[in-house]
């Protein structure tokens, strides 16, 4: 069942697995644009969660804790943008490109000594006689726990925003920072809050990369995948179900022209892969014209600091 | 605690004193992040800051400092005319590289053809092909409200690919045995840009550089269309009530970056650069964005900071080859310089308040 030299199954159970990076790193952006926050450093979050997790799987030899090193390497790092635009109350956009240049410096400067080491291996989450069932097996059954983690993060993240109290103080904060800061809630700590969230997620995208897709250290692993994570958001209108979508999307593209290539299409392998951010923009071109749609989904306050004069 | 108070004007202390500052924060912070790394932090400053200017190799080292803070000066002046009307071109990168190809394009069409105009029309060419590029997120911005920044950003990578495919065929050496790389301009006088004075380092892209600087602050003190960009950044409800037409300030600031960006990349590959290749680009539009900032996105500001954040590659590479000391870490050295020049800068407009102080100030 091939089209093309290009086996569709295969085909959706990888983009599932190629999307989680992207996926992951896009749900923490969109709660941190939600409570009015634009941090621009999420490709810096991305590379030093990469380094971190890499780093603590290798010298653990447990993958498990490199994810969770690669969180709180992305935690650490967005600490710094919450510091200078929350309390130094900086530029968002200045500090946000100014968090992935450092970003970036510190993962290739941190990473000298680990390149070529191979990390522990990542294992499935279900018994390999489910994902050799065909057709569903590969799609449903066959992934590792971070591909299941990932959309289990997308509903929670969904549940959270829309149902619970956390999430309309969120949204509070992101829609009319005066109304909610009258209402005596900390702004700028529910913020700070938030924005760590966005680097936790983030870094454990990085480190998927790191661990799973590559899997090894290079100089510049995320190659942008930061920058396309921030176009979903947009994309998504901040609402974590489309970003799963958006994250597919992606996904499917960027699997695609790999199995173009393989498949020796006629399309040279350079065109090819700038197949994905030829998409991003295409997409951000529907998304924002279409009589403002995308316009109307922003928070209110995205992207303006907050100083409580009283 | 200890709180901030907004201050009802901008310090103008504060202003020119932040630059500064934040150099003086960086080099501690660095020095300690040098010594953590088992250097000595006296001597990796030292070689950094001073030995290129007054060290035993300066007379060679002083000419590399304006090599690289021509092509940094030409592309941060561009970029700062758009940050200070809120429109982020954060591609420049992008520009700096179809500006590089285009021109070298021309250059490499009419080889070996020896003709004085062969070098002004890759410079006309330089800036077209960075305007050009430029005019796509402007272009999109302003028909379908899409986002500067993504989309000029998305156009880095779709630059670099388009770079690659250029250095491996359209604009390879025929005579270069195969390996990637375009013929080298350094064997073809009548499109080399080479040195005016070279115990200086100035060449074409240098002259560009300065009087660049200087014709933008014009622009920007003198001409209606400088006060148009500084109002529609800092008001700009104000800005429209005045009648600025958002439209053309976004085409204009982007087109004026993209096409120095672009002349930035054309007087690179045709003179110290020397020809296309893979990697010929070295990040000079990323590094441009810090230079703004540290300028203040002032023409003359950005200057200083050129020639400042060109010490710190001159100097960096000094440090590499001698000390042993990564390149990277140079590299999180300048991102550390634009996070302290962005933290200081809180005391522009705002100041702090002790407790005490600020209820007597309220009593009164």
């Amino acid at each position: 069942m091939d089209f093309g030299g290009i086996n569709p199954v295969i085909l959706i159970a990888g983009l599932m697995a190629t999307s989680v990076p992207i996926l992951l790193a896009a749900l923490g952006e969109a709660v941190v644009e939600r409570s009015g926050v634009l941090n621009l450093g999420v490709e810096g979050m991305m590379i030093v969660g990469a380094l971190g997790g890499f780093v603590v799987a290798v010298h653990t030899g447990s993958p498990f804790a490199g994810f969770l090193g690669g969180a709180v390497a992305g935690a650490a790092l967005s600490l710094i943008f919450a510091a200078l635009t929350q309390v130094f109350l900086a530029n968002q956009v200045a500090t946000g490109l100014a968090l992935t240049l450092f970003g970036l410096g510190l993962s290739s400067l941190g990473g000298q000594g680990y390149n070529g080491i191979k990390p522990p291996h990542t294992v499935g989450l279900l018994p390999d006689a489910l994902a050799k069932i065909p057709v569903a097996g590969p799609i449903l059954f066959g992934h590792d726990w971070v591909v299941y983690f990932s959309i289990l993060m997308t509903a929670a993240t969904w549940y959270v925003l829309k149902f619970t109290r956390v999430g309309l103080i969120i949204r509070a904060v992101g829609e009319n920072h005066d109304a909610a800061h009258a209402l005596g809630y900390k702004v700028n700590r529910i913020r700070l809050l938030c924005i760590m969230f966005g680097g936790a997620m983030a870094g454990i995208g990085g480190a998927y990369i790191s661990l799973v897709r590559v899997p090894q250290w290079v100089d510049g692993i995320t190659a942008g995948a930061g920058w396309i994570a921030l176009a979903i958001v947009v994309f998504a209108s901040w609402r974590p179900w489309r970003v799963l979508a958006g994250a597919w999307l992606f996904g499917g593209i960027s699997v695609l022209q790999l199995n173009l290539q393989a498949a020796g299409s006629a399309i040279p392998v350079e065109y090819l892969s700038m197949a994905p951010y030829l998409l991003t923009i295409v997409v951000l071109v529907i998304m924002s014209s279409g009589r403002g749609k995308a316009s109307m989904g922003a928070p209110a306050s995205l992207g303006q600091n907050f100083h409580a004069a009283r | 605690m200890i709180r901030l108070e907004k201050r009802p004007n901008p310090s103008r202390f504060w202003l020119y004193a932040t630059p500064p500052v934040a150099v003086l924060l960086t080099m501690v912070v660095g020095g300690i992040l040098f010594a953590a790394m088992g250097k000595n932090p006296i001597e990796v400053i030292r070689t950094i800051f001073w030995d290129p200017i007054f060290g035993e190799f300066a007379f060679y080292l002083r000419g590399q400092l304006l090599v690289k803070a021509g092509p940094l000066i030409l592309i941060a002046i561009g970029l700062a005319l758009g940050f200070r009307a809120g429109i982020w071109n954060i591609g420049a990168e992008g520009q700096y590289i179809i500006g590089a190809i285009c021109g070298a394009a021309v250059g490499l069409a009419v080889f070996p053809t020896e003709n004085r105009l062969i070098f002004p029309a890759m410079v006309i060419a330089g800036a077209f092909g960075g305007w050009l590029w430029a005019m796509i997120p402007a272009i999109l911005k302003t028909r379908f409200n899409t986002n500067e920044i993504l989309v000029s950003l998305m156009l880095v990578y779709v630059a670099q690919t388009i770079l690659a495919k250029a250095s491996t065929s359209f604009l390879k050496n025929p005579e270069g045995m195969g390996f990637p790389g375009s013929r080298n301009f350094n064997t073809y006088p009548a499109a080399k840009n080479g040195y005016l004075i070279e115990s200086l380092g100035l060449h074409w892209g240098g002259v560009a550089a300065l009087v660049t600087a200087v014709l933008i602050y014009i622009l920007l003190t003198r001409h209606i269309a400088g006060f148009q960009i500084r109002l529609a950044g800092q008001a700009p409800r104000a800005a429209r009530f005045h009648g600025v037409n958002p439209t053309r300030l976004v085409v204009m600031c982007m087109g004026i970056s993209g096409a120095l960006a672009g002349l930035a990349g054309l007087f690179e590959v045709a003179g110290p650069a020397g020809q296309i290749s893979i990697d010929f680009n070295t990040g000079y539009g990323f590094t441009a964005i810090i230079v703004a900032f540290l300028g203040r996105l002032n023409p003359l500001g950005i200057v200083l900071a050129g020639f400042l954040m060109a010490l710190t590659y001159v100097g960096g590479e000094m440090a590499s080859t001698n000390l042993g000391l990564p390149s990277a870490a140079i590299q999180v050295f300048q991102g550390m310089l634009l996070f302290f020049l962005l933290g200081v800068d809180v005391l522009t407009n705002y100041r702090f308040r002790l407790p005490a102080a600020a209820a007597t100030a309220g009593a009164k």
